[in-house]
């Protein structure tokens, strides 16, 4: 799987996706440059977590008009992987790959801590080895994680199986407490209609090795590859 | 010609603005008690420059639907300020 990390100006994870995908998965990856205009070398494109140019405006409002971001939309509409993190998914969001919005955190504070995520459906690219409702322990780390959709398109998430991660208590279940930023209907995590497009706001990339406390992060990254394989067959 | 355009950008009614109940909080703690809503938003001052009115007006609409403001979360409206004509060269007068 030829993976390739968007680096804009202000990311600031792109070095731990490089590592979780080379170090610990083996497999090839390069860095993107938000001038880019080919991917046509890459199977799976990771935007990445960070303060792309400052945050300013909204978050990932200028990143969505960098030249990288073209090549993105088309590889993404031709049925390419794409996984947005964090600032990625804010990103994905502002391109309309993604539906929906995340504003502050309804704590005002910014949240760096462990949630865990129930995985609500597997059938996106990024889900093929888990099973409905297992229960991934991912850290998170963002002021402005707060998903929100009007009510119709919320409804047509849910309807069409979009949501993808949902936060949860370590048993699965989806209580008020373990939201840790508000989002509507606990959403951490959301797929586009196909599967290929995914964001979510925890960090994977941060869960990749036991020494770090958790490496079931690394369920994505896996699922990613056998969603090639598939398609490969 | 050269324009001045102001944009307010602010949450739509519907979506929860944190930063604005939290400044409402700030306010009742200084005593402010009659203070029911709070709603924070942007302010952006643009200076342009273009034909007319009509076309500063139009190019500031288009900039706000393709950047300034995320219409999934925000409403916007723009103030255009005009050079007065009777403003008698630079730095003259500006009417709304």
């Amino acid at each position: 799987m030829n993976t390739g990390i968007v680096v804009f100006p202000g990311t600031w994870s792109d070095r731990d996706c490089a590592h979780a995908l080379s170090d610990v998965l083996g497999q090839p990856a390069r860095y993107v440059d938000h001038r880019e205009e080919r991917l046509d070398d890459l199977d799976l494109v990771i935007l990445p977590g960070g303060f792309s140019y400052g945050d300013y405006l909204r978050c990932g409002a200028i990143a969505r008009f960098a030249p990288v971001m073209e090549a993105v939309t088309d590889f993404a509409n031709r049925g390419g992987l794409v996984l947005g993190i964090c600032n990625g998914f804010q990103i994905l969001q502002e391109a309309r790959l993604l539906p929906g919005a995340l504003l502050r955190n309804a704590s005002c504070e910014f949240r760096c801590e462990w949630v865990n995520l129930r995985v609500e459906q597997c059938e996106s690219a990024f889900t093929l080895d888990c099973r409905p409702g297992q229960v991934l322990r991912i850290p998170i780390s963002h002021g402005e994680g707060n998903f929100f959709a009007d009510p119709q398109t919320l409804e047509a998430i849910e309807r069409n199986g979009q949501v993808v991660f949902r936060y949860c208590a370590p048993d699965g279940r989806v209580t008020a407490e373990s939201n840790p930023n508000g989002s509507l209907g606990n959403i951490a995590g959301i797929a586009n209609a196909h599967g290929n497009v995914v964001g979510l706001m925890p960090h994977p990339e941060r869960a990749c090795e036991d020494l770090l406390g958790s490496s079931d992060g690394l369920a994505l990254f896996r699922s990613a590859i056998h969603a090639l394989d598939r398609v490969a067959v | 010609m050269t324009y001045r355009a102001e944009v307010f950008v602010t949450l739509k009614p519907v979506v929860n603005d944190p930063a604005g109940l939290t400044i409402k909080g700030g306010l009742h703690a200084l005593g402010f008690d009659s203070v029911r809503e709070v709603r924070a938003g942007k302010y952006l001052v643009l200076t342009l420059d273009a034909d007319d009115e009509d076309q500063a007006r139009s190019r500031v609409e288009e900039m706000t639907r393709q950047l300034l403001a995320n219409a999934v979360i925000e409403d916007y409206r723009i103030e255009l300020k005009v050079p007065s004509p009777s403003g008698g060269g630079q730095g003259g007068g500006l009417r709304t």
